[in-house]
């Protein structure tokens, strides 16, 4: 049992942050001593927290020891640790990267933003109660645009209002929703929503109807989901890359998100929304993957193709996470580790050649880049990774989501291996401009430092996919178990020990 | 009243769509303050309008609920927080690039050049 630890991820990140705005301000390398060790320190807590709810099962921490309906918990379960785990070691690499490539060196405060960042999707992902879900959404929101403008520029700031705006809209969004859920139902405690909704009298279904559907349209627009997928390419290719790379996990929070929801609150078999959830979800992700796939084979610059190849895997993810079944979850957890994942390397690579290259465009070539080989054979394992194929795991996160719609071949099936190949032709017509007809252009290589920690990172990353790869098999087994407690929540719910006082 | 309340928070919700959908930052900021005090009206509609009813138990015959209030307050500190920081991103938008156009320029899609 880990009491108090399951703060630690919350509260861990904030002090770290706090403690370098007043004590070390202006001191870069201070900064990036304390953020690695922050990270480092984030990774074992995760990795505790991981171990712990494998073993005991959904564990509540109780703030300020108020019951369960009226105070704030925090629940740790299998899902929540998995995310805290993938947030945390999707991190470390970033953070390397931010120091190796000198762009925390841009602007201040890129440190103390990130750890606030961390913590806002960390407890994003450990809350058990609807309202302090949007509180930690607005969290990791506000970090994330101080993110989004770090290093500055005028194209960035306006892109910076778009992605502002639009989350704004989206924080309105969800408040009315638990305005409406909150007056139906009397409680925002997620556990306590998944016992008194069964109960609800009929007159009240149509507003828990809406709530539902307003709930899963701010989680639509965390997660990029067509149609509200719009502000995702200006952000991310306009963002930093090496926060874009962070970024990579924020999309997952509105997959968790939606995931949570649909099995714990608004389960499948819940007589007020039935399968309301999937019929909107399932041909939005169909739609959201083919709009990645096209936009991966028409992006004009690096970053915004690797934009587009995050909207594809979010569009994969949606697909298996809107049956809820085990079977489609397990599919679609072990692709959400691995999209999340192989989108950071895709940002990262992007970020490696924009930076040496002497324009971005895709459309024409430029000269041969610094250390072309090298970064041509990260950008190969990036787009194999994006694109499914073997023999790297995004082609086992594909087989997985496949066999799980064995049922609904005809439609996901075609969508899925169509949109596949459009992303295998998309990477190739980038990756043969960006390396092979620069060959051709006769000019001096432009001297770049070899940064050798930014690379380290994108290898560690990289063998990250590796590992997930190899141990398809334990992950899988693991995740089955996950899925089973996503569908049978009691255990959960008892956890919240509800109307008993800790 | 609530025939009243509700058409402040359908009139404010109005105004603020309207102004979102404008193309320069200042109606747009505009536009998501007016959505987030309908929003914050709402909120705290839902715990049943009452009148002379303290949110404390055994002060009057009937108590209002504490939480909605709570949760506004909550709404309303940080519909503040990204007001400001929004303010911020538009005011260096318009100093560096010289406009406060929320479309971004024809530079940032440089595939629709040729559209043009």
């Amino acid at each position: 049992m880990m009491g108090h630890w399951i703060i630690a991820p919350v509260v861990l990140p904030a002090l770290v942050a706090a403690l370098m705005v007043i004590a070390l301000r202006g001191n870069l390398a201070g900064q990036r001593l304390a953020s690695v060790a922050c990270v480092l320190g984030l990774n074992g807590i995760a990795a505790a927290l991981l171990w712990s709810a494998s073993l005991h099962g959904p564990e509540a921490y109780f703030l300020g020891d108020w019951p369960a309906p009226f105070g704030i918990v925090l629940m740790l379960d299998r899902l929540s640790a998995l995310m805290v785990a993938l947030l945390a070691a999707l991190a470390l690499p970033v953070v390397l990267y931010a120091a190796g490539s000198g762009w925390d060196r841009r602007g201040d405060h890129f440190h103390p933003l990130l750890q606030f960042l961390l913590m806002g999707i960390a407890g994003a992902f450990l809350t058990g109660d609807a309202f302090n879900l949007f509180v930690f959404f607005e969290v990791l929101l506000i970090a994330s645009y101080g993110l989004m403008v770090h290093g500055g520029g005028g194209r960035r700031s306006q892109a910076g209002i778009q992605y502002v705006a639009f989350n704004l809209v989206g924080s309105s969004l969800f408040l009315i929703a638990l305005a409406l859920v909150y007056g139906v139902t009397g409680t925002l405690n997620m556990a306590d929503l998944a016992v008194k909704l069964p109960t609800l009298p009929e007159g009240d279904t149509a507003l828990i109807r809406v709530a539902a559907v307003m709930l899963i349209l701010v989680f639509a627009i965390k997660g990029a989901l067509v149609p509200l997928q719009f502000w995702l390419p200006g952000t991310y290719a306009n963002a930093p890359g090496v926060t874009a790379a962070m970024f990579a996990v924020m999309t997952k929070v509105g997959a968790y998100a939606t995931l949570r929801f649909g099995t714990l609150v608004f389960p499948p078999d819940l007589p007020a929304t039935t399968d309301l959830l999937s019929t909107l979800l399932l041909p939005a992700a169909l739609v959201t993957l083919a709009v990645g796939a096209i936009g991966v084979l028409g992006a004009s610059t690096l970053p915004r193709l690797a934009a587009f190849g995050g909207i594809a895997s979010m569009g994969t993810v949606f697909i298996a996470i809107s049956a809820f079944t085990p079977l489609t979850t397990v599919a679609a957890l072990y692709y959400m580790l691995h999209s999340t994942l192989a989108t950071a390397v895709l940002f990262l690579v992007a970020d490696l050649v924009t930076r040496r290259r002497a324009h971005a465009r895709l459309t024409e070539a430029a000269a041969p880049v610094a250390r072309s080989g090298l970064i041509a054979s990260l950008y190969l394992v990036a787009a194999i990774a994006m694109a499914g194929m073997p023999p790297l795991s995004g082609f086992l996160g594909k087989l997985l989501v496949l066999q799980a719609f064995r049922a609904e071949a005809a439609l996901v099936w075609t969508v899925i291996l169509l949109s596949s190949f459009l992303m295998i032709l998309g990477f190739a017509r980038a990756g043969s401009t960006l390396f092979w007809k620069s060959a051709s252009i006769e000019a001096t290589v432009q001297a770049h430092p070899p940064e050798p920690l930014a690379f380290a990172a994108t290898f560690a990353l990289i063998a990250g996919l590796g590992l997930l790869t190899l141990f398809a098999g334990p992950v899988t087994d693991w995740l089955a178990t996950l899925a089973q407690t996503l569908d049978q929540p009691g255990g959960y719910i008892q956890a919240n020990r509800l109307g008993k006082g800790p | 009243m609530e025939a009243l309340v509700a058409c402040i928070i359908g009139a404010l919700t109005f105004t603020g769509v309207y102004l979102l959908l404008r193309q320069r930052s200042f109606p747009v900021i505009l536009g998501l303050t007016f959505l987030s005090y309908a929003v914050n009206l709402f909120l705290f509609a839902s715990g049943r309008l009452a009148v002379n009813a303290a949110p404390i138990i055994g002060r009057s015959a009937s108590y209002a609920d504490p939480l909605p209030q709570a949760l506004v307050l909550t709404a309303i500190v940080i519909s503040f927080g990204m007001t400001a920081v929004l303010m911020i991103l538009a005011i260096a938008g318009n100093l560096e690039s010289g406009h406060d156009r929320v479309t971004l320029d024809a530079d940032d899609a440089p595939s629709r050049d040729d559209g043009r």
